[in-house]
This record gives C-alpha cells, sequence and structure tokens, in this order.
C-alpha cells in the first residue's frame, strides 16, 4: 500500500481525483456546458474535414495576417471568459448582504476576482492588442511580412498555450486566490500552499515568452522593414502608437518574467525574496511587479490610441490635426510610464516627498494625453464626419475617456489616494480607462479593419447596438462603483453588512446585464455579417476612403500583401497616392520571396502546456521529460535550413489579374 | 522618390513614383532582433542585480560574503570566462578568413573555457551548500544563488548552443545563415562576459570588501 | 447619435447629482479632520479638472454634431491640420492645470502625511503642547483586528475606541499577510504589513459608531475584516475604558497565539490587561516562544551577520508558518529549536551584537523594525512613549531568549 502510494506519488506529483472540483455544481455545470461546446466544435470540424486547412492554412502559417486574426479570436474567446466571471461577481454582490453569503463561497468568489483580472489583462486586451498590431503594422508600413515569421507563430502559440493553462485551472485544481498581482507574503507558499498561485504563474510565464519575442519581432520589423520613403516621421499614428508600445513590452516584460521567477523560487525552492522570514521583503515584489504594471497599463492603450487616430482622421474626411504633437505625445507617455508606479501603493508609507514626487509625475501623463484629446478633437472640426460603426466608438471614447482621466488624477494625488484606494471608486476609475480606452478602441479597430481582413463590411446596424449596449452598460455598470468608492466600499470583498449600499451593486448588476447585451449583439453582428456576406463584399480594398497604406491592396490581402513594394511620400500615403493619381501596376510581376509554413511552433507550445502542467502538479519526471523535449524540438528546428520558397511570377500575376478584373467590374 | 518630387495640392503635378518595380530587400534585422532580445535579458539581470542590492546585507543572522567567498577561486573563474570570450573572438576572426577547421577548433576552445567555468562555479555552490549557506538559508543567499545561478544557466544555454552550431558548421560550412547564427552567439557570449563582470564588481568584491 | 450620446451625458449627470445628495458619502463627509481634509482636496481637485474636462465634452459633443456629414453647410477644410496657436494652447492648458494640482499635491502631501504629528484638531483649533495624544498599537491578524492601548493597559479585538477631538497615534502592524488599515470617517488607509510597523495621525471630531475594515485583501476571511470604530466623548470613553478592564481577561502570549490562528467573523473582545511587550514582539515577529526577533536580526545583520556557524538561528526566523507550524504553540515545534526552557539560545560563542540574556525583555525601544521601508522610524521616536523606559540604541533585546515573563 505504502509502496503504491509512492508510485501514484512519483507519478501525478500532487494531482488526485480530489483536484477534479466535481463537488462543484457551478463548476460541473461549465464544465458540461464546455465540454459539450468543445465536442460539438470538434464533431463539426471533423465533419467539414477542416483538420488538414486549419493546421495548414492557420496553426502552422507564418503569414502575419492569419496570425493577428487567430491572435484577435484568442482574445474574443477569453474575453467570453473574463466576463462570465464578471458577471458572476456583479450577482455575488448584488444578494451577498446582511447575513446571505451570496452564492459563492469565498475560496470561490476569490479565485473568480483573480481570474477575472487576470485573464482580462492577458489574455483578452494583451492578445487583442497584439493582433490588431500583427495585422495592421506590416500592412500600414508597405512589407511583406514581420521580421521574423516563425518567431510570430510561435509567440501566439506561447500566447494561447498560457491561456490553456489558466483555463485549465477551471476543471483540473483552482486557480490563485491572491487578487491579479499575487502579493506575497498571501501568494507565498506558506499562505497559499495550493496550485492556484502555480497556475498563475505558469500560465502568465509561458504567455510572458510569446509577448516578449513578438515585441522584439514587431519592433524589427517597424525599425528595419517600412516601405522606401517612410521615415520616422511619415509613418502612421497606430505605427507610431504600435513602436512605442512594443518598446514598452520588450522594457517591461522581462521584469515581470523575473518577478514571478523569484516568487517561485519562493515557492518551489524555498528562497527568502519575498517572505517574512530570513530576510525576505515582501515590499520589493510590490514595486517589482508595479514597475512592469503600469507600463502594461500603456501597452494596452496605446495602440487603441493610435487606432483613434487613425478612425478618426479616415471618418472626418481629413488629415489628422497635429500630427507631430501626437507623435511626442506618445513617446512622451512611453518614457513617463515609467516613473510612475509608486502610485499604486502611497498607502504603502514612503516618505511625503516620495509619494508626490511620484503622484507629480503621474499628473505629468495626463498632459501629452490631453493634447492627444485634442488633437483628435481638432481633427473633427471642420471635417464632414462620416458616422460609420467605427465613428461612433470614438465619440464614445473621447467622453468616456476624459472621465476616466480626471478620477486618475484624482487618484494621483496622494492624501486623496489614501481615501480613495483599493475602494470601489479605483476600480471604476480602471475600468472607465480600459473599457472606455482601451475596449472601446478594439472594437472600433476590428470594424475598422474587418474589411481588410475578410473582404466584407460588419452589419452596422448590430454593430450599433452593440455600441449603445456598451456604452450605456458601461455607465449604469461603473457610475454606481464611484458611488460605492466615496461611501467607503472597497474592493475584493464577497458579503457586505450595510444593506444600503445593496441598491447600487444592484444597479451594477444591471449595468453588467447591459454590457452583456452589447457582447452579445457584437457576436450577433459577426454571425449576421458573415450570413449577408455577399450583400456587405466590397471589392475595392479601400471601403472607407482611408489613407494609410493598407487600404491600397486588396481585401482580403493576398499572402504577399503588396505585388510590388509602395514607395511613400507622405504619412498620408494611400491619401496622397490617390490624390496625385496614383495607378495599380498590371504588369511586371515578380516571383515573390516568402517564409514557409512551420508546425514547430505549435509543437513547442504543446510541450511547454505539458511542462507548466507538470511543474504545477510536481510531477517532476513529466517536467524533465518535456524539458528536454523543448531544448530537443527547437535545436531540431535549427537544422532546418529550407525555410523559404517562392510564389511564381505567374501566381502573382494571376492574382492580380483577378484583382483587376473585380475592380473593373465595379465601375 | 526623392523629397522634391513632393508636391501636395497639386494633384495635376508630375506624378512621383509610387511603387518599387524593383525586388525590393529591406536589411536584415536578425542583429537588431537579437540585440533587443539581449537588452530583455539584460533587464532580467538588471531585477536580479537590484534584488541583491536591495536583499545583499540582509544575512538573516547568518553568514555574510566575508565568511563565505573565496575570492581567489572566483578570480579564477573570472578569468576562465574572459579567456572564452577571447578564444570566441579568435573564432569569428577564424570566420572572416573562411577557415572552417580553425573556427571549429577555437569554439570548442571557447566550450571548454566555458565548462570550466560553469565547473568552479558549481563546486563554490556545492561547497556553500555544504556549510549551510545555501540559497534557502537567508534573503542575502537567495539573491546571491538566484543572481549568479541565472548567469550560469545562461552559459549552460550558451554551451548547449555552441555545440549544437559546431555540428552545424561543421555539417554545412561558413553558409551566411551559420554565419549569422555564430554573429548572435558571439554577441550573447560577450554580453554574458558583461553581465559576469558586474556580478563579480557588485556581488563578490564589493560584498567581501564593501 | 449626438441626442443619444446626450442622453447618456444626462443620466450620468444625474446618477453624480442622485448620489452627492442622496446616500451616506462617508468619504465625502467623514467626521475626522484628517479625512474631512482629504475629501476637500478631491473636491478642489474635481473641480480644478472639470475647467479642462467640461468644454472637452462639450467640444466633443459638440463637434460631433456639427461637422456631422449630413451638415452641408458647415466648413470642410480636409488640409487643415496645423495650427501653432492652437498647438500651443493644447499643451499649455493642460500644463496650467497640472502645475496648480501639482503644487497643491505636493504641499497637501506634506501636510496630511500620515506619519506627521497633527498640528490640529480640526480647522479652528490648533494642537497645543497640553494636548496629550493616545497612542494605539494595531495588529492585522487573520482575520480580525486587535488593539493595544499602551498607556490604558488594555487590548480589544474588532473593536475600537477613542475619545473625540483627541489626536490618535496609530503604530500598525500585522501577523502575517499584508492589510490596510481604513477607517473611513476618521482618515485615510494605510498598509498593515508584518514584521514592519507604519504610522497614522488622525483625530476623530464628532462622537458616533463608525465602520473601520480592511482594504487589501487579504485571504479567505477579508470580506468580515470588520471593526467598529467608537468615537466617544472622554467621559464615554472612560466608562469604555472601564468597561474593558471590568470584562476583560488577560492578553498573555499565550492568549495572543490562540488568537493569532486564522479565523473569522470574530466576536468583539476585551483584554483588561496586556502582557508587557507583547506588541513589540509582534511587530518583531517573535511573539512564538523561541523566535528571534526582528529587530535582534537587523542588529545582527547591520553588525555583519553571525558567520557560518550559525545555523540554529535559520529556524528562529521562519515566521511564514500558519499551516505547518500549528503545533509550534504549545508543544515545541521543529522550527523553535530552543524554547522557552532556558536552554541556551545559539552556539556557545554568540556573534557580535547579540544580546546577553539578562536584559530584561520590552526595555528597549524598537529601532529600524521597518526594514528598507521608510526613514520615519529610523530618527523618530527612538526614545519615548514605551512604558519601562528606553535604552535607545543598544543591542537590542532578544525578546525570547529567556522564560517567558509573566509580569
Amino acid at each position: 500500500m505504502f509502496g503504491n502510494t509512492t508510485l501514484t506519488q512519483f507519478l501525478f506529483g500532487r494531482l488526485t481525483f480530489e483536484a477534479i472540483p466535481y463537488h462543484e455544481p457551478i463548476l460541473v455545470v461549465t464544465f458540461i456546458a464546455v465540454a459539450l461546446g468543445g465536442l460539438a466544435l470538434l464533431a463539426l470540424i471533423t465533419k467539414y474535414r477542416l483538420w488538414g486547412y486549419l493546421w495548414r492554412e492557420w496553426f502552422t502559417s507564418v503569414d502575419h495576417k492569419k496570425i493577428g486574426i487567430m491572435y484577435v479570436v484568442l482574445a474574443l474567446v477569453m474575453l467570453l471568459r473574463g466576463f462570465a466571471d464578471a458577471i458572476m461577481m456583479r450577482l455575488q454582490q448584488a444578494i451577498a448582504f446582511g447575513g446571505n453569503e451570496g452564492y459563492l463561497n469565498p475560496h470561490h468568489y476569490d479565485q473568480i476576482f483573480t481570474a477575472h483580472g487576470v485573464i482580462m489583462i492577458f489574455f483578452m486586451a494583451m492578445p487583442f492588442v497584439t493582433g490588431l498590431m500583427n495585422f495592421v503594422v506590416p500592412l500600414q508600413i508597405g512589407a511583406r511580412d514581420v521580421s521574423f515569421p516563425f518567431l510570430n507563430n510561435f509567440s501566439f502559440w506561447m500566447t494561447t498555450a498560457g491561456a490553456i493553462i489558466i483555463m485549465m485551472s477551471l476543471f483540473v485544481g483552482e486557480f490563485a486566490r491572491t487578487g491579479w498581482l499575487a502579493y506575497p507574503p498571501l501568494s507565498g507558499a506558506d499562505y497559499s500552499p495550493g496550485v492556484g498561485v502555480d497556475y498563475y504563474i505558469w500560465g502568465l510565464q509561458v504567455a510572458g515568452v510569446g509577448t516578449t519575442l513578438s515585441g522584439i519581432n514587431l519592433i524589427a520589423t517597424i525599425v528595419k522593414m517600412r516601405a522606401p520613403g517612410m521615415t520616422f516621421m511619415k509613418m502612421p499614428v497606430f505605427t507610431w502608437t504600435s513602436l512605442c508600445t512594443n518598446v514598452l513590452i520588450v522594457a517591461t516584460f522581462p521584469i515581470l518574467t523575473a518577478t514571478l521567477a523569484l516568487l517561485s523560487l519562493d515557492r518551489y525552492a524555498g528562497t527568502n525574496f519575498f517572505t517574512n522570514d530570513l530576510g525576505g521583503n515582501p515590499m520589493m515584489y510590490v514595486n517589482l511587479i508595479w514597475i512592469w504594471g503600469h507600463p502594461e497599463v500603456y501597452i494596452l492603450v496605446l495602440p487603441a490610441f493610435g487606432i483613434f487616430s487613425e478612425v478618426v482622421a479616415t471618418f472626418c474626411g481629413k488629415r489628422l490635426f497635429g500630427y507631430a504633437s501626437m507623435v511626442y505625445a506618445t513617446c512622451v507617455i512611453m518614457i513617463l510610464s515609467y516613473i510612475v508606479w509608486l502610485h499604486h501603493f502611497f498607502t504603502m508609507g514612503s516618505g511625503a516627498s516620495v509619494n508626490a514626487f511620484f503622484g507629480i509625475t503621474t499628473m505629468i501623463i495626463s498632459i501629452p494625453t490631453g493634447a492627444k484629446m485634442f488633437n483628435w478633437l481638432f481633427t473633427m472640426y471642420r471635417g464632414r464626419i462620416r458616422y460609420e460603426v467605427p465613428m461612433y466608438w470614438t465619440v464614445g471614447f473621447m467622453v468616456t475617456f476624459v472621465i476616466g482621466g480626471m478620477t486618475g488624477v484624482m487618484l494621483a494625488i496622494p492624501p486623496a489616494d489614501f481615501v480613495l484606494h483599493n475602494s470601489l471608486f479605483l476600480i471604476a476609475h480602471f475600468h472607465n480607462v480600459i473599457i472606455g480606452g482601451v475596449v472601446f478602441g478594439l472594437m472600433a479597430g476590428i470594424v475598422y479593419w474587418w474589411p481588410k481582413a475578410f473582404g466584407y463590411k460588419l452589419d452596422p446596424f448590430w454593430g450599433k447596438v452593440s455600441f449603445w449596449f456598451w456604452l450605456i452598460g458601461f455607465y449604469v455598470a461603473f457610475m454606481p462603483l464611484y458611488v460605492l468608492g466615496l461611501m467607503g466600499v472597497t474592493r475584493r470583498v464577497s458579503q457586505f453588512e450595510d444593506p444600503s449600499l445593496q441598491i447600487w451593486f444592484v444597479i451594477a448588476a444591471f449595468g453588467a446585464v447591459l454590457i452583456a447585451c452589447g457582447i452579445g449583439s457584437f457576436i450577433i453582428q459577426l454571425v449576421v455579417s458573415f450570413l449577408k456576406r455577399d450583400q456587405l463584399r466590397e471589392t475595392t480594398g479601400d471601403p472607407w476612403d482611408g489613407r494609410t497604406l493598407e487600404w491600397s491592396t486588396s481585401s482580403p490581402p493576398p499572402d504577399y500583401n503588396f505585388a510590388f513594394t509602395p514607395v511613400v511620400h507622405d504619412h498620408d500615403s494611400w491619401y496622397d497616392m490617390k490624390s496625385r493619381g496614383y495607378e495599380r501596376p498590371m504588369t511586371g510581376f515578380k516571383p515573390i520571396h516568402m517564409p514557409k509554413n512551420t508546425g514547430t511552433g505549435v509543437i513547442l507550445a504543446g510541450i511547454s502546456v505539458v511542462f507548466a502542467f507538470a511543474m504545477i502538479w510536481y510531477i517532476w519526471w513529466l517536467a524533465l521529460v518535456s524539458f528536454i523535449a523543448l531544448i530537443a524540438t527547437a535545436i531540431g528546428h535549427t537544422f532546418n535550413y529550407d525555410r523559404d520558397f517562392h510564389i511564381p511570377a505567374e501566381t502573382v500575376t494571376a492574382t492580380e489579374d483577378a484583382r483587376s478584373r473585380l475592380l473593373a467590374e465595379r465601375t | 522618390m526623392s523629397e522634391t518630387q513632393v508636391q501636395t495640392g497639386h494633384p495635376e503635378a508630375e506624378k512621383p513614383q509610387f511603387y518599387l518595380t524593383e525586388d525590393h530587400h529591406p536589411e536584415g534585422s536578425t542583429m537588431l532582433g537579437f540585440w533587443l532580445y539581449l537588452m530583455s535579458d539584460c533587464l532580467i539581470f538588471a531585477v536580479l542585480f537590484a534584488t541583491h542590492g536591495v536583499l545583499g546585507r540582509n544575512y538573516a543572522a547568518g553568514p555574510s560574503p566575508a565568511d563565505l567567498f573565496d575570492l581567489p577561486i572566483v578570480a579564477l573563474n573570472t578569468a576562465m570566462l574572459l579567456f572564452s570570450s577571447i578564444t570566441y573572438g579568435f573564432a569569428m576572426l577564424q570566420m572572416e578568413r573562411g577557415d572552417k577547421v580553425a573556427t571549429l577548433f577555437w569554439l570548442a576552445v571557447t566550450g571548454v573555457f566555458g565548462a570550466i567555468f560553469l565547473g568552479l562555479e558549481l563546486y563554490e555552490f556545492s561547497h556553500l551548500i555544504h556549510e549551510g549557506a545555501g540559497p534557502t538559508r537567508s534573503a542575502f543567499l537567495s539573491s546571491f544563488f538566484t543572481l549568479v545561478g541565472t548567469h550560469g544557466l545562461h552559459v549552460t544555454f550558451g554551451i548547449i548552443w555552441l555545440i549544437t552550431l559546431m555540428a552545424q558548421v561543421a555539417k554545412r560550412g561558413l553558409i551566411p545563415e551559420n554565419r549569422r547564427r555564430l554573429m548572435c552567439l558571439s554577441m550573447f557570449w560577450h554580453f554574458l562576459d558583461v553581465v559576469w563582470i558586474g556580478v563579480f564588481s557588485f556581488v563578490y568584491l564589493m560584498g567581501v570588501l564593501g | 447619435m449626438t441626442p443619444q450620446l446626450k442622453f447618456a451625458g444626462r443620466l450620468f449627470a444625474l446618477l453624480a447629482l442622485t448620489a452627492l445628495s442622496g446616500c451616506n458619502l462617508v468619504v465625502m463627509s467623514p467626521s475626522g479632520d484628517i479625512a474631512r481634509q482629504q475629501a476637500d482636496l478631491i473636491v478642489v481637485a474635481t473641480v480644478l479638472m472639470l475647467i479642462i474636462i467640461v468644454p472637452v465634452i462639450f467640444l466633443t459633443l459638440f463637434f460631433a454634431w456639427r461637422y456631422r456629414g449630413s451638415n452641408i453647410s458647415a466648413p470642410y477644410d480636409p488640409e487643415w491640420h496645423h495650427s501653432t496657436r492652437l498647438e500651443v494652447i493644447i499643451w499649455s492648458a493642460p500644463l496650467a492645470i497640472i502645475i496648480a494640482l501639482g503644487a497643491v499635491t505636493w504641499i497637501s502631501t506634506h501636510k496630511l502625511d500620515p506619519y506627521r504629528p497633527l498640528d490640529r484638531l480640526d480647522a479652528q483649533r490648533a494642537v497645543t503642547p497640553e494636548t496629550k495624544p493616545i497612542t494605539v498599537e494595531v495588529v492585522a491578524l487573520d482575520w480580525k483586528w486587535l488593539f493595544f492601548y499602551p498607556e490604558y493597559g488594555i487590548a480589544t479585538v474588532n473593536e475600537m475606541a477613542a475619545p473625540v477631538d483627541v489626536p490618535i497615534n496609530f503604530k500598525i502592524t500585522a501577523s502575517s499577510v499584508m492589510n490596510s488599515f481604513y477607517v473611513p470617517a476618521l482618515a485615510g488607509m494605510i498598509y498593515a504589513m508584518p514584521g514592519m510597523e507604519t504610522k497614522l495621525h488622525a483625530v476623530i471630531n464628532k462622537a458616533g459608531e463608525y465602520e473601520g475594515l480592511s482594504a487589501n485583501y487579504s485571504g479567505d476571511g477579508f470580506s468580515h475584516m470588520r471593526f467598529k470604530f467608537h468615537g466617544l466623548d472622554q467621559s464615554g470613553f472612560d466608562q469604555w475604558v472601564a468597561r474593558v478592564k471590568q470584562n476583560g481577561t488577560a492578553l498573555n502570549r499565550d492568549a495572543y497565539l490562540k488568537l493569532e490562528k486564522p479565523s473569522a467573523k470574530e466576536p468583539v473582545r476585551y483584554y483588561a490587561s496586556v502582557e508587557d511587550g507583547l506588541y513589540r514582539a509582534v511587530l518583531n515577529m517573535c511573539a512564538t516562544p523561541g523566535k528571534m526577533c526582528m529587530e535582534e536580526m537587523m542588529h545582527i545583520d547591520l553588525m555583519g551577520g553571525a558567520g557560518t556557524e550559525s545555523h540554529e538561528n535559520r529556524a528562529r526566523l521562519e515566521h511564514d508558518n500558519r499551516h505547518a507550524g500549528e503545533a509550534a504553540h504549545g508543544t515545541p515545534a521543529p522550527a523553535a529549536t530552543f524554547p522557552a526552557t532556558g536552554n541556551p539560545a545559539r552556539s556557545p560563542e554568540p556573534a557580535e551584537g547579540v544580546n546577553n540574556p539578562q536584559q530584561p525583555q520590552s526595555q528597549n525601544e524598537p529601532q529600524g523594525q521597518s526594514m528598507n521601508h521608510d526613514m520615519h522610524n529610523m530618527q523618530g521616536d527612538t526614545p519615548g512613549n514605551a512604558p519601562g523606559g528606553s535604552q535607545g540604541s543598544a543591542a537590542p533585546a532578544q525578546l525570547n531568549n529567556d522564560t517567558p515573563a509573566k509580569p
């Protein structure tokens, strides 16, 4: 019997049947739903014989456009998971009053708010942003792909692997109960002995590899692969914001990686970085994590700013007002975002001068941000605004975001922060900027670039329905939280005593339902548009009368993006080309040199999932085997020198001729 | 294509060139990309150095650097790593001359020096752990082992990479791809050298003397 | 779209209005002078920012309506994209606001620094040299609050009281993980962290019963980590103290170690007497017999460590033992190598800086227990208000070295 136990322990580490949460009815139902849905999906893919297609054309693809689309798909799937968590929290807080414990015990509730934060930031917003950058940036700079196409595929799969690890925690074991930044000592081995924090660490570490590499890739792409003539000050604004975002990624994600590595050493090896024991210092973790964490906010919001800049110029039919100051503002924000991290913990008791310094640097960020806001405003001035869906999101953003900015500056004043910190006011503030800034921007971006990616527009009616639900839902859901914050209600509380608070939570829950309708309408929009794709088809490649290079090619663009590399004279280069009588080249096509697809990225990411799982459950033999497999596969990959091919000139000619016919039919 | 041709506001003006008819070859991005990677790696070390800066004197009523470090061994260790950098330089010179065998020889020498470095480091570690001064003894020792150990892990991966590259050079010769890879590994190897100089001065010297 | 946008704006205004008039916005209408000033600061900052926010929102909606595509009469200038004058305004308007706010921030951050002793009771009354503050030592436990009143020799759990218009000097620490001490009606929050001491100075100006809570998530029982804060007039406070003394039990180490164990929804408890030096032992994480105090450890570290022959110190410095150390109390746990048995506490030759065991407990002031944390403690209160006198910066006592002294 004893020998049996040791063998089981050797084989399965600390993984036992007890790890399956079959006694949690909510999770069982979720599991059944997910399993049925997953099985149905797999059955459909099998029925329509799509496995080969998916593997060849998508999973192994090194085409930046397909990888970008896959990132966005990942982000949307994770949005649903993260939002399900949000709804559960809102429901719990709306009913758990005066002795009613609600339907979630603390054990479950604490996992949910942690998962909500982690998923929304790392696996919704990040892949969404990365996906759009991946798709758009090479097109905007007139390149055929990114600098390192294989790395791009690998990065995507590592991000997905991280998401899979986080999702596994739902059905095998548990997730962290520490809050999304896992402050020690609470997240240390002694106070969180289970697998939750380990899921958190490994999910983020695996995804972090992908994020960092994709950041390096996009910087190299933007710096080295721009079309001739496109100097830095002629780059489209979205490309600029992408550049700054990726600089931030490369300059901060290693800090996260290192910090989480130290935390995992504390948990696995018994070191004393962040413990109360033996000279450890938990405050150092808080500093380190926010040195990453604050720039992370700008990593998310800068590309959204870029999207709004593109959208507002396009739909106002006007050059962006103050291009140069927009660029400088972006760079200033990028730099300043490094010297504000302490404002996340004024209440830790640093001296008044330190707090005041970080408070003021934080406020300074609002100057370039304000300048940007004015730039968008004056782009609208003397424009001729076409109210397509992306423009709705933009105006909604401008109104909402300034409110979030204002509450942000309030939080930046240390003495005010002492009463607002960790309160629901803070929660309302960052949802105000993240939903009002990032999510609105991403929604605008999706609607804006969808026709480029798929060749048909999204249905505008459902787009507008979605927008209004989101906008009103946002206000209904989060304005009560501002009020509650001023009533002294703090975050992460699962049960309340004061019954007079309940009405506000009920309103907030109703707002969350409205947002759910917004998400629902968005999904309906995708389905309806797909069904009506022939009516919504656009054949010009330039559905919005765009201004930047991505609109000069067909929709969807050919694998090689541009048959001939464009030459750029202006930052609104496609507008410039159109207004100066650009004629599309019809002849003289040459073979185009392209990278080959490879399955190595999928395999490496798959092994990483196994490795992470083994580490989480202390299955040491499996960890060792998978680690060796990881190294061996990576080395094996480097022995493959045959990585590219040429698209023959005839294929290019045929593709371009087909497009010419389409364009001719139209006129 | 030149700037002078741009005359906005005059659509009738002579049309500038809007696309290249010849194949466009952007400069290679590998070196830039690798530099960026090195800088991100450098940040990991920066965090570990900063951690050591904060925790480096938290001995937890235990041993301090002066009690533990054997500077002559560390100096020897440093010399090994510096030598390996020089020999890697020789390998690169041979690569420039196109001498495959000499390149492989110097790479092998580099690998041996790297392995000696690792061996000495492991000896030092085992000695410390044997003395009861393992990474779990105090925050100072945690940060010490992590910083030095992370560097050692990098050297280990450098050696694995070196062996891989030697196999590839032996198999395919000094083709452009392999030259590029040798160049990357060269940057990586020298980078580790620079980091080690930081470790040697800030952790060992200032620990013992400061 | 604009009418609908306006509707959204109106909805917001409506919400804001109901909020301001209706419910109990304790943060905006507090009863303590510090919180009062913090609330005023919020109002000032909001008004300053509204100077720029309101025009921006207005202009956004106005431009969005005025330059709509269907409005052919509005001017359309597709090439207009630069105006130096406008750019100057764009950058300088926010700059001006931020300069003003920055000045406010710098001044108010120093004036309302929680570490700074009060200089006024409220807007009218200054603190005079005769004003005698009371000290409250706060410990965040899993998951309840423990309050020591060193001047009265009492302690309470999950209930706190203070006389109206008397400055309160809080000294705050935690036993295991981070919490945040927050009484919204009284003053802003400050983290409570294990092995470290944070400070807060505040005063309550109005009698009443207020909510206190932990504002930083700390685990399972966090939601119920609440207490009542009673602002009482002087006689009421004296009665409260008398009641605690009358109904309370004794808080010695044993009782503390029992109390320290994780538990939620603890009822209010009174302690009529407190073992000497208990708060300092908690702060230094050496309430458990056999543990080395943080201040001793830091002193040894400052002196260059204890050499290689110091293995036994290790177990004495392991504090994170919520689970492993359940047995630590009562029977000597493996961690507590040298429990209160009079055994030699360390190797025969103690390293430099180790105290002599004869030194009685609780004689030394904490020194620098907020490691790496902030400077306030370092210089501030070394000699001062500890009962039993201070030996300044002499080698600190190793509180647990000898038999636990029972006063």
